[in-house]
């Protein structure tokens, strides 16, 4: 009799997703905070919800996290009820506050979380050691969480999400109120857990973290997903193989809003937005304005992005 | 420019509920518990409690005992109050009385002994018969005061026949024998004064005569708890002052839990593998730690700077000491569950820890205060754990006699510690 997994007959269940959602919706009092979202993980992937503030994004990693229970709807982790100890095992959470023992210093900070998780002796140690290496906190790792910068806070508030080793990691919105350079290394920490295979779910309202990091992108509003895959896909299912056209003009308010929207582009902040199919309609769009005895001062072309994506789907801008 | 200033600063007052809480309800509700506790503006005068044993039996000594019960400012008791097991308890003798003063029942006995009535007015103290005994309990100092002088005015109030049998011995002993004339007058004075003797122990109440100092009557004083202690108050004082402060850093401590709750570590605690629970009972196990140990160093510090015995007392405070810390430690658990701020915690915390320390005993010996808030003391913690205390340091009572302390401050403890995780659902899900 064969031991060889592959001769054998019997074809092997499949591996639980890392997350499933299925038709989630959690209202408080007359507000739908999330709106019947579903969706699913592969196992190494990095899925980014991209939204503005209040679109549902963190009520939707909090019920992931097990620390919302929803009106109606399933979330299972590894095929695990959210919320269940298996599931807790399995899931890291990166809050978007600073959930992090202020009067303790980094690595007691470490060392009580991964405590709570179970750690103990060696293992305790190394995972600590582990943490604080990746987060680049070793020389910290004895000064109280009061002390660090605001960049090392978020670092240290990563890590303590990470002490346990989970499999699928809900990081949410951790790069706010960091400057570029904590930005930066914040992205290469990221990076650095998706070269090793971690499923993440990324939540932000800054479209460059987004379309650096997330292999996916679901792009959340109003509590709903209103698109969600590649950001090369999203861009060409709004756009196709369409450019945008970004020009500033001068003339008579007025005048610019009402040529502007009679050409079907629109205004944003003082810049005229087209859509265009190729190069050889941005002359045409040149020749129109001097008909219209309005000066160009500046012209661009561009691809769309999730900026565009977004505009186009919603009709406002992200940052709204 | 003052102006937009004062506007801010009275916005801010007004958004801060905690602030507004301790600047206008806080003064005014002490300033109210204050008033009631020691101004005795809403309730009756204190009476204390003396046990009273008539060996004699005579009728010196049943004018003396109803002159006694007949003042408003005593509770004669004479005999155990009843039980199940006991409907018809035997009244007091003196040594049931003298236990009853060791075990903290009452502050003074008074034991009339037998042929105390054949001579019973001692003007000079040279009576050859025996003299009062009066038992007390040291640590309470103002009851055996109050008590021997109400003694001394029962005495004058109610036996003028006793006292006027006596005057006319040391008249006579002193001046001269009387004429059959004057004796015949003083026999006919003698029975007006049995008349009226004898109306008022028919149901007279008590006398307007205001008494005056001075031992018409032979009383030996005895401490019969304390005798050999040096500082009676001090036991009392850092059980009062411990448990007081037990329960403000109880609350503090319990406040860390407001601190997670606002910056997300309790989600985060709470999305790993700790429950509600097991947060919670952590929580409580770290107060109780902590609450021992304040009272063990209050104790020592006791015991090395004003000499209390503690070192003969160590079962005793073992288990008043974890009793009263689960106690105070469920309590601080209950009001951070309670509050949502910690501005709310700190008003609330002030109010009820100051309220129950002043109506349970910890800035003024219940003893001392009116009958009704003696027993609204039994509301508060405080109460119960300077009684274990005292029962312990000052009765020197077995372990066994503090079951009631135990039984109730084990009973607070869980009750509050329950309703403190019913409480704390609001932290678990949204």
């Amino acid at each position: 009799m064969s031991t060889n997994p592959e001769s054998s007959n019997l074809s092997p269940l499949p591996a639980p997703v890392p997350l499933q959602v299925d038709t989630l919706i959690k209202r408080f009092g007359q507000v739908v905070a999330v709106d019947g979202i579903s969706l699913q993980m592969r196992a190494g992937e990095c899925l980014g919800l991209l939204g503005p503030n209040g679109a549902g994004k963190s009520t939707l990693i909090r019920a992931i996290a097990g620390r919302v229970i929803p009106d109606t709807g399933q979330v299972a982790i590894f095929g695990f009820p959210a919320g269940s100890p298996q599931a807790r095992a399995a899931l890291g959470w990166v809050p978007q506050d600073l959930a992090l023992y202020p009067r303790l210093s980094a690595k007691e900070n470490l060392q009580s979380f991964g405590r709570y998780y179970g750690l103990t002796g060696k293992k305790l140690e190394q995972a600590v050691a582990r943490c604080l290496d990746w987060a680049a906190l070793q020389d910290r790792a004895g000064d109280l969480v009061s002390t660090l910068s605001g960049g090392m806070k978020r670092r240290l508030n990563m890590a303590a999400g990470l002490i346990h080793q989970p499999r699928l990691v809900l990081m949410d919105e951790p790069t706010v109120g960091v400057d570029p350079q904590s930005r930066n290394r914040i992205f290469e920490m990221i990076e650095a857990l998706r070269s090793e295979g971690m499923t993440i779910i990324y939540t932000t309202h800054y479209m460059e973290e987004a379309e650096r990091l997330c292999d996916r992108i679901a792009i959340v509003d109003h509590g709903r997903i209103i698109a969600l895959d590649t950001r090369v896909a999203l861009v060409y299912s709004s756009f196709a193989s369409r450019s945008q056209v970004l020009a500033r003009l001068e003339g008579p308010p007025g005048k610019v809003s009402a040529w502007v929207e009679a050409r079907g582009g629109r205004l944003v902040d003082g810049t005229a937005e087209f859509t265009i199919e190729g190069p050889k309609e941005i002359a045409a769009l040149l020749e129109a304005a001097t008909e219209a005895d309005l000066e160009l001062v500046d012209l661009s072309l561009r691809r769309p992005n999730l900026e565009s994506v977004f505009l186009h789907l919603t009709g406002r801008e992200l940052r709204d | 420019m003052i102006i937009p200033i004062v506007r801010t600063a009275i916005l801010a007052l007004r958004r801060d509920r905690g602030s507004m809480v301790l600047s206008f309800v806080v003064p005014i509700a002490f300033f109210s518990i204050f008033a009631v506790v020691f101004g005795g503006q809403h309730d009756t005068v204190h009476k204390i409690n003396v046990i009273v044993v008539d060996e004699d039996q005579s009728q010196a000594s049943r004018q003396l005992v109803n002159g006694l019960q007949r003042d408003g400012s005593l509770t004669v008791v004479t005999q155990p109050a009843s039980t199940k097991d006991q409907p018809q308890p035997a009244p007091y003798t003196a040594a049931t009385a003298e236990d009853a003063v060791k075990a903290g029942d009452v502050s003074v006995a008074l034991i009339v002994p037998h042929g105390w009535g054949t001579n019973p007015i001692s003007f000079r103290g040279d009576s050859d018969a025996p003299a009062i005994q009066l038992l007390s309990d040291q640590s309470d100092a103002i009851a055996p005061q109050m008590v021997g002088g109400l003694l001394q005015k029962a005495a004058m109030t109610s036996m003028p026949l006793s006292m006027a049998e006596q005057g006319m011995k040391y008249t006579e002993q002193y001046a001269g024998t009387f004429t059959l004339e004057q004796r015949k007058n003083m026999e006919t004075n003698l029975d007006r004064l049995r008349k009226i003797e004898s109306n008022q122990s028919k149901g007279a109440t008590g006398s307007a005569l205001t008494s005056q100092a001075g031992g018409i009557v032979a009383v030996t004083t005895r401490s019969v708890v304390g005798e050999n202690k040096k500082s009676p108050t001090i036991s009392f004082y850092a059980a009062a002052i411990g448990v007081m402060f037990l329960l403000f850093t109880a609350t503090g401590s319990a406040g860390a839990l407001l601190d997670e709750a606002e910056s997300g570590a309790l989600d985060r605690v709470l999305s790993s593998r700790i429950t509600m629970t097991g947060l919670l009972a952590g929580k409580l196990v770290f107060n109780i730690l902590l609450a021992f140990t304040q009272l063990t160093l209050m104790f020592l510090w006791a015991w090395a700077v004003f000499k209390l015995d503690f070192f003969t007392h160590i079962p005793g405070f073992i288990v008043m000491g974890l009793c009263t810390a689960f106690a105070v430690a469920a309590f601080g658990i209950l009001l951070a569950s309670i509050c949502r701020t910690r501005a709310q915690l700190g008003a609330l915390s002030t109010l009820l820890v100051l309220t129950m320390s002043a109506i349970g005993g910890s800035m003024f010996p219940r003893f001392l205060m009116s009958d009704a808030m003696q027993k609204a003391g039994l509301c508060t913690i405080n109460a119960w754990a300077i009684d274990g205390f005292r029962k312990v340091f000052w009765y020197e009572l077995p372990l066994t006699d503090l079951w009631p302390q135990v039984s109730v401050l084990l009973a607070i403890g869980i009750v509050l510690f329950a309703v403190a995780r019913r409480i704390a659902r609001r932290w678990e899900y949204a």
